[in-house]
């Protein structure tokens, strides 16, 4: 900690406020003070937790107002050496791609843990959630590969306790499962990662673990490329996950806490996503393009299987987990699509699936605090007796299937006319994806809250202005993406172009028009 | 070789051979005063013990300085060596030594066992340890070894009240006897095939007599000699011992092994085959691949189906001595330099050495009076009763199981890059999947910790108490575990040093 805590200071003294260090280190600091508090006064602990958290998402959002748009470099970058014979330094920074993840982690943490209530041991439930904040905000920002393995990897700890302490029934199961199958994967990372850097070390002049250095400077064999391209790609597709790595995921979702899985789904989910932007594409652009078409397969599968089975579950939580598979399916589709609209489209589906997705598991954990079930036969007839809860809930629902005017809307459009141009066969079976998502939405729409409540559904309980302050910023943002996305693009896009350049730089890859231009709306995109 | 008559002893830096000697002195002292005394005061034993060690440590700072400067050498005739190779093995032997006196302090008095015997079979068995980090020949490497061996075997049946004690140490005497012989059969060839046992010698024969690289006396006096290392090490298939012993022996016996023992035995490989045999190092380093992998595949997957959480921890040690082999292996391939392989073999020595006594201080302590609680079901709800104790416990297994920011994982990563930088990738591959495996184990014990309720009828146990020596124990253990991984440049830099041998043949 000391080494880190010293790092901290000596940038305080030499620039300006470093805001990404704070992102990283302040919710780390926030969980040891509230592993150090007394448990005796449990409202204290969660009042320290809820205003370390806000403060950070203020941070966050700060970030973003300094963020400078229209650029496609790291910003408000810092860098400074961590162990020097390696070649590894804390290196931090953000740009278009990362901007709105920190964002949305930023904004998501402190409405789980204000929105959510574990029910027993609070202070460590907390402490595990702010230490998970940190982690992924490391995550995001990282611009080292150890360092970024380092968060990558610290990650699983807090949810493995997270799900195994405060899930439900079978929470050990999925704890150890979930933690077991992203290690694996992360063991191909961690030799991809070295077997990278040693090998990049004749083309780089000395060992380092720098990602932009690596990125500019490495030129590995096609088939050396390819195999580390593996290595990573392994790592990446459990997190996302890929058809046929997903099966620790309707697990996982299903058996943790409510905070757990809006936090899993929001933004942990994009970990393996936006890994494969920054480190996958980023790194191995000719290693990519060549097995291209594998991802796309994959991608397409994801989207139609995790479709297929969400429309078959009986459990609305697995339901949604399901649904989560095929939503990330698009992502990595308009990854590899490989076109500016499409990357574009990715990075803004991760950033509405998180928000979309994030809230259906809060409405499908609201659902589960009343009933104490998230059957869908036992339930029905909600509308009738909380129709404001309904409409939250349909809403939400709209924005996940994907309804114009609704911030899901855009990134999956995008995502779609990107890729397209360069596989048009795999987006056209995509696009009934898109089809499936309203059919198993609106189906369990009908069976959970029309007809008559029978039973305990009588007595469901409408929902609390506590409750519905927490959805608000959700609903906000799924309205405001929806009807005018322009803010978001202009500052995703610039670093989106800039990454398809350096593959056309690496590889000669030539990227088909038309082009996204940044003051276009999207209706005029449709037009070519 | 010398005529009778002639014989001119060789000149000996006792400066040099310090730390051995404040290990043989201060044994000896604190056996006879002891004798001649009557029982001690609380404490004084172990903490003797602990201050011959940490004065024996400090001698080793001086030490390291002065090679920095002067240069390493050869001792005594080149019998021993004086690098920086031989004080990172002793620095490690001495640590394992402190810490685990500190956790063997409490054990006894818990025990009823208290007395001076432990402590002096322990500082004899860190004098054989650090003859043979520092060893320059074979018999002298033999010496070391058995040394080491006769104090663990009696360590091991330490324990007069419980017949698993006894059984551990008969099993471990008669199969190490057995692997001894195997390793004095291969220096017997090894000397029949180059004419000498010291390793500067043999290195040169392979050029000056000439030894033929196919020679068969040679040939198998190195697998021979491997098959004794292999069972020091406990690699497989030479491992089948160690589940039992570890098991059997008490606690911090286990520990003070699996630190201590695990040290010398690898620094001792090192030596003979990095330094003494690289000529034949295309006949050995297969063997050490395929060991390696049977190691940690055997270690990690054995590990998962066990109950007994000291016999998890033993297949658990298997599996890291696997990932110890592959340092070796990496060795192997730069042959008489070690470049890549030595510093992260004895980084991942000192690091596994901290950790491994740290955990089993944990077991000792919850194994309550009679040290058998130890199944799984002994760790359920340990969080609740004691929450400082648990979270080491977390620290100790997620370094184990190599979490970032912790030790482990800085342990991992160097002996993974070492490969990787030989080309070795499928060995690296294996060894980071074999590590998800064992992850399984320790993630078994953590759900017992963390998340399972104490079992019904749990409250006519003893509860668990945390002692002043083991508790200190305890926190330098967790301590160095995350400052090492939040801050790991030092260790890494002192540990890239130890490829500065002595080289053979600039010795005198």
């Amino acid at each position: 900690m000391s080494a880190i805590a010293t790092l901290a200071s000596a940038e305080a003294a030499t620039s300006n406020f470093p805001v990404l260090t704070a992102l990283v280190l302040v919710p780390a600091v926030g969980a040891l003070i509230i592993a150090t508090m007394s448990k005796r006064r449990p409202e204290w602990v969660k009042l320290t937790a809820i205003l370390i958290s806000v403060f950070v998402g203020a941070l966050s959002v700060w970030m973003l107002a300094s963020f400078k748009t229209g650029s496609s470099d790291f910003q408000m970058v810092s860098k400074h050496e961590w162990i020097k014979t390696w070649g590894i330094s804390w290196h931090l920074g953000v740009d278009g791609i990362s901007l709105f993840l920190v964002v949305l982690t930023g904004v998501l943490f402190p409405l789980a843990i204000i929105g959510v209530d574990p029910h027993h041991d609070e202070k460590p439930y907390l402490a595990w959630l702010l230490l998970l904040e940190a982690g992924v905000m490391g995550s995001f920002l990282s611009l080292d590969l150890f360092l970024f393995f380092v968060f990558f990897e610290i990650v699983l700890v807090p949810m493995y306790f997270l799900i195994g302490g405060w899930g439900y029934d079978k929470r050990i199961y999925a704890a150890t499962k979930f933690f077991l199958y992203t290690m694996i994967g992360s063991a191909f990372m961690l030799v991809g990662i070295i077997a990278t850097v040693l090998l990049a070390k004749g083309a780089v002049g000395h060992i380092t673990f720098d990602l932009v250095e690596l990125a500019t400077k490495s030129n590995f064999a096609a088939s050396t490329g390819r195999w580390l391209f593996f290595a990573f790609a392994i790592a990446f597709a459990v997190k996302v996950p890929m058809f046929p790595l997903h099966t620790w995921l309707p697990d996982a979702h299903t058996q943790a806490p409510t905070a757990g899985s809006v936090v899993l789904a929001g933004v942990m989910l994009k970990l393996g996503t936006y890994g494969f932007l920054r480190f996958g594409l980023y790194l191995f652009p000719q290693a990519a393009r060549n097995s291209r078409e594998i991802f796309l397969t994959l991608a397409v599968i994801g989207i139609l299987y995790g479709a297929i089975a969400a429309t078959m579950q009986k459990d609305l939580k697995r339901l949604v987990a399901y649904s989560s598979i095929a939503h990330l399916g698009f992502i990595v589709l308009g990854t590899f699509a490989m076109t500016s609209q499409s990357v574009t489209g990715g990075v803004m589906q991760m950033i509405n699936h998180g928000v979309s997705t994030g809230a259906l598991f809060l409405l499908v954990g609201m659902i589960y605090e009343r009933r104490h079930t998230r059957e869908i036969s036992a339930l029905k007839g909600l509308q009738k007796v909380a129709p404001v809860f309904a409409a939250v809930f349909t809403i939400v629902m709209l924005s996940s299937i994907g309804v114009p005017g609704l911030n899901g809307f855009v990134g999956e459009f995008l995502v779609l006319i990107g890729s397209f141009l360069t596989a048009r066969w795999w987006t056209v079976v995509a696009a009934s994806g898109v089809i499936l998502a309203a059919l198993y939405l609106l189906w369990a729409y009908q069976r959970v809250f029309h007809g008559e409540p029978d039973d305990d559904n009588k007595t469901f309980a409408e929902l609390h202005w506590k409750e519905g302050m927490v959805l608000l910023p959700f609903l906000a943002a799924i309205v405001f993406c929806g009807v005018y996305p322009k803010p978001m693009i202009d500052r995703i896009q610039p670093s989106v172009k800039a990454l398809i350049s350096h593959i056309s730089d690496k590889t000669g890859y030539v990227e088909p028009q038309p082009e996204l231009h940044s003051g276009e709306t999207q209706t005029e995109v449709v037009q070519p | 070789m010398i005529a009778a008559g002639t014989f001119n002893p060789p000149s000996i830096d006792w400066f040099a051979l310090s730390p051995l000697l404040v290990l043989l002195g201060g044994g000896l002292v604190l056996l006879v005063a002891a004798a001649l005394t009557p029982q001690w005061p609380k404490h004084l034993y172990a903490w003797s013990t602990v201050a011959i060690g940490l004065a024996a440590l400090a001698t080793t700072f001086v030490q390291w300085h002065d090679i920095s400067k002067d240069g390493a050498k050869t001792l005594v005739g080149g019998a021993l060596s004086y690098d920086h190779l031989a004080l990172f093995g002793t620095i490690t032997i001495c640590i394992g030594l402190c810490l685990a006196a500190l956790v063997t302090d409490d054990f006894l008095r818990r025990e009823g066992m208290e007395g001076p015997e432990v402590y002096g079979l322990f500082l004899m068995a860190a004098v054989g340890a650090v003859v043979m980090v520092m060893s320059n020949d074979l018999i002298v490497l033999f010496l070391g070894l058995e040394t080491l061996s006769i104090a663990l075997y009696v360590l091991a049946a330490s324990n007069r009240r419980r017949v698993e004690s006894q059984e551990a140490g008969i099993k471990y005497f008669v199969l190490g006897g057995f692997s001894s012989a195997f390793f004095l059969y291969g220096i017997a060839l090894i000397y029949g095939a180059t004419g000498s046992t010291n390793f500067t010698t043999i290195l040169a024969a392979f050029d000056s007599v000439p030894v033929h690289r196919r020679d068969a006396f040679a040939l198998v006096g190195v697998g021979l000699m491997l098959v004794g290392l292999g069972f020091k090490v406990s690699a497989a298939p030479f491992h089948f011992w160690s589940p039992d012993v570890y098991q059997g022996a008490p606690t911090p016996i286990t520990a003070f092994m699996a630190s201590v023992g695990k040290t010398a035995a690898f620094a001792a490989m090192l030596r003979v085959l990095i330094i003494a045999l690289p000529n034949w190092k295309d006949d050995w380093r297969p063997v050490i691949w395929v060991i390696a992998v049977l190691t940690l595949l055997v270690g990690s997957i054995s590990a998962v189906v066990q109950t007994n959480v000291k016999r998890m921890l033993a297949y658990s040690s298997i599996s890291h001595a696997g990932f110890i082999l592959l340092g070796v292996e990496a060795a192997g391939h730069a042959g008489a330099s070690g470049a890549g392989g030595m510093p992260g073999t004895m980084m991942y020595l000192m690091i596994y050495s901290v950790l491994v006594i740290g955990t089993f201080a944990v077991v000792t302590v919850v194994g309550r009076t009679g040290d058998a609680a130890t199944d799984l079901g002994s760790f359920r709800g340990l969080s609740k009763q004691q929450p400082l104790l648990a979270m080491a416990l977390t620290v100790f297994l997620l370094a184990q199981a190599g979490v970032p920011l912790t030790s482990g994982f800085i342990a991992k990563v160097g002996v993974i890059k070492a490969v990787v930088d030989e080309h070795s990738y499928a060995l690296a591959i294996i060894a980071m999947v074999s590590a998800v495996i064992a992850a399984f184990l320790y993630l078994r014990i953590m759900v017992n910790v963390w998340l399972a309720d104490p079992e019904t009828g749990d409250d006519t146990r003893e509860p668990v108490r945390v002692p002043l020596s083991t508790g200190i124990a305890i926190a330098l253990c967790a301590g160095f575990t995350l400052y090492v991984g939040f801050n790991p440049g030092w260790l890494i830099d002192a540990s890239d040093m130890v490829t500065n041998v002595a080289r053979p043949l600039t010795g005198g």
